[in-house]
């Protein structure tokens, strides 16, 4: 019950928040929010799964109980967690509740609705990690979008309805593909199963029970069904070419929307592909794994590409996540012991820099009013703090040893370079090259805006952050330096016990295509 | 007199009639009351009485195995209680939102009363057990309805939308009746079970054919279906808001009672199929009755008119409910989700045009412009508004997703996929305009001059009400999908 205790603080306190008048909301927000966190921490601590929570692993805080019959269909209300969700639990808690507190500062107008999304939100995250019943996991999936849609287009920037509209748009489509493409396999997959379960579904699928559909045989309905959640899922992560609302909505999204939407939103989409491709359908990923890692790869140079052209901070480190989660794609199609590994731990790695790095940003254009590059430099002598906490973030970003991403990465490239799909050693020295534009635009940017003589073009005054901008900013400090200093014990053992079944079962199939994992 | 006992069962219709009957009474002894709360209140009572006597015989079995009543001529059975379930509920909702709507009109006794005999009038559609009584309580549910459209006498638009109202449903109730008489001709009979061994062997496959399609006419008629659809909008538009939400909802759902009964009761598809196909008629009629619906939908300025059309929308995903009846079983589960779709929409449709009601009430226009920033100043009614839109759209956050689910995957299991993928793109192409509502009411900048200072209580409670209801459907949908289901199977 601890999941549905976690789901219910939420939701409950998403509704008092939202009926409390406007002066008290952000401080019951932050309060509230302390209450999931402390459950989902409790919960991590006493974590007892093992395995994979689709293959027949152990499952934590299971819970099941009966919902909906559609004929031979049952649907039942499967919560629980493996060392894949578990992190990422922990994760969507945590920044909740600094986004929260990062929202004091920009969010002027409108507080109790603002921050009854954000618990709104908060749970519809937790239920997407947490499901394993596809039409329940559906629900919350869908759920997200909606609190997303409002944050950018109430509190969001100048083209705030454009963004909002194009991001609703865009990930309700890839929802609805994705939907198309599950249910095939699921009529495909006829009497072998009878629920919705997604333990079931994947066991069946694993065990070859897939077949015929209409006029198209088990391998094509497989094939087509693993392309349309490709699809669904990419829009979501996102993959080039399916990334241009990304930048529109990051840069019209406010601050804590932005660190919930890098940090968290984006992993739901990595987290699909490695619980329903790559974990259900094992022999279709390592027969595209060519393409996937080519558009995975892609992502990486593009992205990080893009970001070296924008003069606009926060662009800067959207497109930075399109590159960043292009290591992602590529761990997660290695399907190596590393590689998917990595994959998840860079998921997580990646929503606790992403999230600092657009807080920063937020903070420095709290107080300065402006995010272009040109027209701020020498930062750092009025406002330290921020800018120390901006380039802890860039370095993690850039992967500097005992910093999350620097572990994520490493594991993410010894994954892939041992991969099985033809040329993986070379896909993986050109995702490598990334890594040096990474370096590039985040050093160059720095140096234009956080050093040298202050320069302001703005009327605005430059006085140092306040206590509550930055008290997010050392917490996710900390976490990152943490996550990378232990991350075996901290994650990286959770990770690997619940990633290595994805493997070992299918062992065989990558065997076939020319390789071992 | 005691009462024969069968006839204890045909107690839903009973308690609206008799509802009605007690509001005449009120008003021929105080024919100049104004005295608003009372006749709310009556009607309130009655059609809640109504709602749970529903409840309560279908928890308690009342409907299975089915009773019959006049030697058949009304069935009582767990479907017939089911569609008296949604009309009492909707019913309630629309008397407890019209006390404020009302409150300076003349009239108001009669509004009531002719609310109450229309629900009477659909009450009895849902367990009519011949062809002479679904006409007759098709009449008794329409032309109440007609006067209600055009109550508003002041407004121009108000009484012609009652007027083309009432010219095409005189035209499609003389095209039904004379459906019914050729059915009578080739069968010999009126009586649906009578019917349905007689269509087997019917001299006349010609006549029963074009029979069955006529009737078919009087069903999309009624509920707002193409061809016959035209009326729709323009009577949505123009009667008062609760008044549309009535016919809208509940109207539409007595239509699809009377029609899933008629067609599969007496025409059942595996014995008529050499007179008419009537299931290819119908999957054609569903495939462009929500396409053309959403369509139209879509390219509207008019909130109001934009449900209006959206409810035509609507009406196509009900038809998959007769559409999928392809002979290759799950029918119990194609028919039941149709009524599962038909009782959250009695809620989320409701709800809707409630709220548009509210809007009228504050004096806000009737354009997406007009709704601008409206939850600045009214949210948790807007909440409410946000959570009928999204789930007519199908998002999770409302009984909505879980029917039109149902509906989708009933359909792929009596293998007309192609429905399915047509019903899903509708879908996904109906939340550009419903989230149209909710982007003028939370994101755009609020419009000037407009003024909620009064919060009309029993409206603002009955659009809560709907909201509250549409979402708890979300998770309690299994325990109605149930009942359902085992209502539909009894028909095969």
């Amino acid at each position: 019950m601890m999941l549905e205790l976690l789901i219910g603080l939420c939701l409950l306190g998403a509704f008092v928040v939202f009926v409390l008048p406007d002066e008290y909301a952000p401080k019951a927000a932050l309060g509230i929010s302390l209450a999931p966190l402390a459950v989902a921490l409790y919960m991590y601590s006493q974590f007892d799964g093992a395995g994979n929570a689709l293959l027949g692993g152990d499952i934590a805080f299971e819970s099941q109980y009966a919902w909906l019959t559609l004929g031979r269909y049952d649907v039942t209300w499967h919560m629980g967690l493996d060392g894949i969700s578990m992190p990422l639990v922990v994760l969507s808690a945590l920044l909740t509740t600094l986004a929260i507190l990062a929202s004091w500062t920009p969010i002027d107008e409108r507080h109790s609705q603002f921050y009854g999304l954000m618990l709104f939100m908060e749970a519809a995250l937790i239920g997407v990690f947490g499901a394993l019943d596809f039409l329940v996991w559906f629900v919350f999936w869908e759920a997200v979008l909606v609190p997303m849609y409002f944050l950018i287009g109430v509190w969001g920037g100048a083209r705030r309805k454009y963004a909002a509209i194009k991001f609703f748009v865009y990930t309700n489509i890839a929802s609805i593909v994705m939907f198309i493409g599950f249910f095939g396999l699921v009529f495909g997959l006829g009497d072998s199963i009878s629920s919705l379960d997604l333990p079931a579904i994947a066991q069946a699928l694993r065990a070859d029970e897939l077949g015929s559909l209409g006029l198209l045989s088990a391998g094509q309905v497989a094939t087509l069904a693993f392309v349309a959640m490709f699809i669904g899922f990419a829009v979501k992560v996102p993959v080039v070419p399916f990334h241009t609302w990304l930048p529109d909505a990051h840069v019209e999204a406010p601050t804590p929307a932005s660190v919930m939407l890098a940090g968290v939103l984006l992993k739901m989409g990595t987290y699909a592909l490695l619980r329903f491709n790559f974990t259900m359908l094992p022999e279709q990923a390592a027969a595209l794994a060519v393409p996937i890692a080519l558009l995975g790869v892609i992502s990486i140079i593009y992205g990080a590409l893009l970001a070296l052209a924008q003069s606009d901070l926060k662009r800067i480190v959207a497109y930075s996540s399109v590159s960043s989660m292009g290591y992602v794609t590529l761990g997660l199609v290695a399907y190596t012991l590393y590689g998917v590994g990595g994959a998840t731990f860079q998921m997580v790695s990646h929503g606790l820099i992403s999230g600092l790095l657009f807080a920063c940003v937020g903070v420095i254009y709290n107080t300065t009013h402006t995010r272009t590059v040109g027209d701020m430099s020498g930062l750092a002598d009025k406002m330290p703090v921020t800018v120390g906490a901006f380039i802890a973030g860039a370095f993690a970003y850039m992967g500097l040893p005992l910093m999350a991403g620097f572990a994520a990465e490493f594991f993410v490239f010894v994954g892939s370079f041992g991969a099985a799909f033809a040329g993986a050693p070379i896909f993986t020295a050109v995702a490598m090259f990334g890594i040096v534009i990474v370096a590039g635009y985040l050093l160059w940017s720095m140096q234009r805006t956080l050093f040298g003589p202050f320069r302001s073009e703005t009327d605005y005054e430059v006085v140092p952050a306040a206590v509550h901008d930055v008290v997010p900013l050392l917490v996710l400090i900390a976490f990152i330096i943490a996550l990378g200093t232990f991350p075996y014990d901290l994650a990286f053992d959770m990770i690997l016990d619940a990633t290595e079944p994805v493997l070992e079962t299918g062992g065989e199939v990558a065997a076939t295509y020319g390789g071992v994992p | 007199m005691a009462i024969e006992p069968p006839l204890a069962a045909v107690a839903p219709t009973f308690v609206l009639a008799v509802t009605a009957l007690v509001l005449f009474a009120f008003d021929s002894i105080d024919p100049d009351s104004s005295n608003n709360p009372v006749l709310a209140g009556i009607a309130f009572v009655g059609s809640l009485a109504s709602m749970g006597v529903a409840a309560v015989y279908l928890v308690s079995g009342v409907g299975s195995p089915a009773t019959e009543v006049y030697g058949g001529q009304l069935v009582v059975d767990d479907m017939a209680l089911f569609f008296q379930f949604i009309f009492g509920s909707v019913t309630a909702l629309v008397a407890l939102a019209s006390y404020d709507y009302l409150q300076d009109l003349r009239y108001q006794a009669e509004y009531y009363i002719l609310l109450l005999l229309a629900a009477t009038g659909m009450s009895l559609m849902a367990s009519a057990g011949s062809l002479a009584v679904g006409f007759v309580a098709l009449e008794l549910a329409s032309l109440p309805s007609y006067a209600l459209v055009s109550f508003l006498k002041e407004d121009r638009g108000s009484v012609e939308a009652g007027l083309k109202y009432f010219l095409i449903g005189a035209l499609s109730s003389a095209v039904f009746a004379y459906g019914i008489s050729l059915v009578y001709g080739a069968t010999g009979s009126l009586l649906l079970s009578d019917v349905a061994t007689a269509v087997g062997g019917s001299g006349l496959p010609g006549v029963l054919g074009v029979g069955v399609l006529m009737v078919l006419g009087g069903f999309a008629f009624k509920t707002a279906s193409v061809p016959f659809h035209f009326w729709a909008p323009e009577a949505y538009e123009g009667a008062p808001a609760p008044v549309s939400a009535f016919i809208s909802s509940a109207s539409k759902a007595a239509g699809f009672a009377l029609a899933f009964r008629v067609m599969v009761v007496a025409f059942p598809i595996g014995s008529v199929v050499g007179a008419i196909d009537w299931v290819l008629a119908v999957q054609i009629l569903a495939v462009v009755t929500m396409t053309l619906g959403n369509f139209a939908a879509a390219t509207q300025e008019n909130v109001k008119r934009m449900l209006a059309y959206s409810s035509v929308g609507h009406a196509g995903y009900v038809l998959i409910g007769l559409a999928a009846l392809t002979g290759t079983g799950n029918a119990d589960i194609v028919l039941g989700s149709g009524m599962i779709h038909l009782l959250v929409y009695g809620f989320m449709n409701t709800g809707a045009f409630l709220f548009i009601a509210l809007a009228e009430y504050w004096g806000v226009g009737r354009t997406f412009e007009d709704y601008n920033g409206l939850a600045t100043r009214a949210p948790l009614a807007c909440v409410a508004m946000t959570v009928f839109m999204f789930s007519l759209a199908g998002l999770p956050v409302g009984g909505g997703f879980v029917s039109k689910y149902y509906l989708f995957a009933g359909a792929v299991n009596a293998g007309v996929w192609w429905l399915a993928l047509v019903g899903a793109v509708n879908s996904a192409l109906s939340l550009f305009y419903y989230s149209r509502v909710v982007k003028a009411m939370w994101i755009e900048e609020p419009a000037e001059g407009v003024d909620v200072s009064s919060y009309p209580a029993t409206l603002y409670a009955a659009v809560i009400a709907a909201a509250v209801a549409t979402v708890v459907l979300l998770p309690a949908l299994g325990l109605f999908s149930g009942i359902a289901f085992d209502a539909a199977a009894v028909f095969f």
